[in-house]
């Protein structure tokens, strides 16, 4: 794998050893000592136009978990023009020698523009990017979903089978196109719910089913439920007229989490809304995985690293 | 300067010598310069009736000059040139300006298009009588760039316009429904993080325009059709029998919106290219008559415009240069149109909706000089060395294209000789020595 840029990209050999190489990592978090020497003389640089702590903290412990050395670049406030900046910063990281580039870009498609562009010959990973995708959080999330299931005998196995609803914003969410196509490359069924202004025009050739109904998704027994964060401001552009309202329609609240079978779990990517889009009973519910997700999400960022700048990444010189 | 042109084949398939002196066509005359032109095609001098030149205020993107230099090796004799220059073509001094300059440099003519509203922000008339009637008599309007999306506005301006013989070019393009819009709205743009530009937003426009035009009895001209959806709404008002005529550029006669799958810029234009099933509606409209005209929105840019991520890059991309052998490959050799309609959609048509003068009797004894000679055989990789004007924002680079001018004669005197632009002082020069 040369650069992490969509989940659509990546086949289900591929995902499936991110996956175990993963479970790998994990383990070395129990460890006393959390550091291996994998990437030692390694150079990532963290390049964050739009501030997100979360994701760039776990991918910066991740790359110093490997021995890493990890620059972070916050262009965010720079004052060189938008469009300037990512080639100038590209040139200017590939003068330094970066290695692995991790971006995070308000414009969907930044990170292809970068690794299609000739400024620099580093593997890039994208840590989401404008509405289209977030890939190392659906990976997170496949690693949690396959934990939950099979435990310490997730290694080697897909989500054949496995049925997850996303609900909330899909029309302008990164995480549930990342998931849609990762969710669907390892065998899972994806069902997305959402009110009709939430929702693409068209979902001709998504593999996945669409319905308005959350009660019914619920009723239906789903192994998985994946809220999205919602953002209050859509009501402005008249997604839905207000926070309530979206609440009762489309929010994981207690009595929803109750009808839920005891074996199903809950997901959210953070940061959450609490009392929006689920409330806090569903958030803190053993069927909860929020924080394991962050837990993991490290995990995760370490084996794409990992996959990205080791062995079969090319050697530098 | 006198001119023989031996064997070319005209627009209706007939083969003669042409003969030019004096800036016209004329019977016979002891010619200084003979030109061979076996095997090429002469088409009437090409006309733009949508081009951006950019100046004055950007001219890092193009000037009068090299517009028309990238104007001329791609056959065009005329072109009108947007408003959305700074300051804005929306007073008779600007107008009067841009059309000086295009006359100086003299590859050639430039004909200001004038700004429907005042600085081009939708709220009230620029000074269109003023343009009118001034030295550049402009004879369309056009907000390009912007839609005239108030519908009293739009009303009064196709009346006001009326008064002075014009016509309003209509950038159609419901700003609400386009708020932040990156690409054709589709599967592909939701699968690609795209915010969608839907074909409605067009549609509607056109639809609330042409119902105006009919209820005030104006002509109305849309810019840059580009759904399957507006060809219907067009075939309807004209069976209803309202005066609108509409273009179509070169671009979404080819391309489609998979380009924007690679996130290149180059790819990104407004209105966006659309779905195939788009395209060969297009096609057909031309074919049929429905849409007029092609015209090419020739939109140039400077590199950083364009070298940053898809939702930072300007919109536009630059056309003159491969317009005709683009409509080459679109329509002519998909057997849709021939060479006497290429001559009517991009010379006769156009010059007679911007009330060009001169293009109306192409070829005749005592008309204009207005000529260019195609190579119909030619092919090429089509590169930025093919490019004269300064913006290198073209969506072909590297796309193989049929044909190649050779030779552009604007009234009378060469701009284009041996497929490459005849140098600046001396087509200046000849331009004065006509003027």
């Amino acid at each position: 794998m040369r650069h992490l840029l969509s989940t659509k990209d990546v086949s289900r050999e591929e995902a499936i050893a991110i996956l175990d190489t993963a479970e790998d990592m994990a383990a070395v978090a129990q460890r006393e000592v959390k550091k291996l020497p994998a990437l030692r003389g390694r150079t990532v640089v963290n390049l964050f136009f739009e501030d997100s702590t979360r994701t760039r903290v776990s991918f910066e412990v991740a790359a110093k978990r490997l021995s890493a050395d990890v620059i972070n670049f916050s262009a965010k406030g720079s004052s060189v023009s938008k469009g300037e900046s990512l080639k100038d910063t590209a040139q200017t990281l590939a003068a330094m020698g970066a290695d692995a580039v991790v971006i995070r870009h308000g414009a969907s498609g930044a990170p292809r523009v970068l690794a299609d562009s000739g400024w620099i010959d580093a593997g890039i990973i994208n840590a989401g990017d404008g509405t289209h995708e977030h890939p190392t959080q659906a990976l997170l999330d496949a690693f949690t979903i396959r934990k939950r299931l099979h435990g310490t005998a997730s290694r080697g196995r897909s989500l054949d089978g496995v049925s997850v609803v996303i609900v909330g914003d899909v029309l302008h969410s990164r995480v549930a196109r990342s998931n849609l196509w990762l969710l669907a490359t390892l065998g899972a069924m994806v069902q997305f719910v959402a009110p009709a202004t939430l929702l693409p025009v068209s979902t001709d050739g998504w593999p996945a089913t669409v319905t308005y109904d959350l009660d019914a998704a619920i009723d239906s027994g789903p192994d998985v439920v994946m809220m999205l964060r919602i953002q209050a401001e859509r009501m402005n552009d008249a997604f839905f007229p207000n926070a309530r309202e979206y609440s009762r329609q489309w929010g994981l609240d207690d009595e929803r989490v109750s009808r839920l079978p005891a074996a199903s779990i809950v997901m959210h990517p953070g940061p959450m809304n609490r009392g929006l889009e689920i409330s806090s009973g569903a958030a803190d519910s053993v069927q909860s995985t929020v924080l394991e997700q962050v837990a993991n999400g490290v995990s995760i960022r370490m084996a794409v690293l990992y996959h990205l700048l080791s062995g079969t990444g090319k050697a530098r010189t | 300067m006198s001119i023989r042109i031996i064997g070319a084949q005209l627009p209706d398939s007939t083969v003669k010598d042409l003969f030019v002196e004096n800036g016209v066509f004329v019977e016979e005359s002891s010619a200084q310069h003979i030109i061979d032109a076996s095997g090429l095609i002469a088409l009437p001098g090409l006309v733009d009736l949508h081009t951006h030149l950019r100046e004055p205020g950007f001219e890092q993107s193009e000037t009068v000059l090299t517009g028309s230099r990238a104007a001329a090796i791609g056959g065009f004799t005329a072109v009108f040139a947007m408003a959305n220059t700074l300051p804005v073509q929306d007073t008779a001094g600007v107008v009067e300006q841009v059309q000086s300059l295009g006359d100086q440099h003299g590859y050639v003519t430039v004909r200001p298009v004038g700004a429907v509203t005042a600085g081009l922000a939708g709220e009230r008339l620029s000074e269109i009588g003023a343009m009118a009637q001034s030295r550049a008599q402009v004879r369309v309007f056009s907000d390009d760039g912007h839609c005239v999306h108030d519908a009293l506005l739009m009303r009064r301006a196709l009346e006001y316009v009326t008064t002075f013989g014009g016509v309003v070019a209509q950038h159609a393009q419901d700003p609400r429904l386009t708020m932040g819009a990156q690409m054709n709205e589709s599967t592909l743009s939701n699968e690609l993080g795209l915010a969608g530009w839907p074909a409605v937003a067009e549609e509607s426009i056109i639809a609330r325009d042409v119902l105006l035009a009919q209820h005030v009895g104006a002509k109305l001209h849309i810019c840059h059709v580009s759904t399957a959806g507006s060809v219907d709404v067009l075939r309807w008002a004209r069976a209803r029998g309202v005066d609108v005529t509409a273009e179509v550029t070169p671009h979404h006669l080819l391309l489609t919106e998979e380009l924007a799958r690679s996130y290149d810029s180059r790819f990104k234009v407004n209105p966006p290219l659309r779905r195939d099933e788009d395209v060969l509606a297009l096609r057909e409209a031309l074919a049929d008559g429905t849409i007029d005209i092609v015209a090419t929105d020739h939109a140039p840019h400077p590199v950083e415009a364009k070298d940053c991520a898809w939702d930072e890059a300007a919109n536009g991309m630059v056309g003159l240069e491969s317009a005709l052998s683009v409509v080459h490959a679109a329509v002519v050799e998909s057997g849709q149109l021939n060479w006497a309609d290429v001559a009517r959609v991009l010379s006769s048509k156009p010059a007679q909706i911007g009330q060009l003068v001169g293009y109306d009797t192409p070829f005749a004894i005592g008309s204009p000089a207005n000529l260019t000679l195609y190579d119909p055989a030619a092919s090429r990789t089509f590169a930025t060395t093919d490019l004269r004007g300064k913006g290198m924002n073209s969506p072909y680079l590297g796309r193989q294209l049929p044909g190649r001018v050779i030779t552009t004669i604007h009234d009378g005197y060469l701009t284009v000789s041996d497929g490459e632009l005849v140098g600046a002082d001396t087509v200046a020069g000849e331009g004065r020595n006509r003027g």
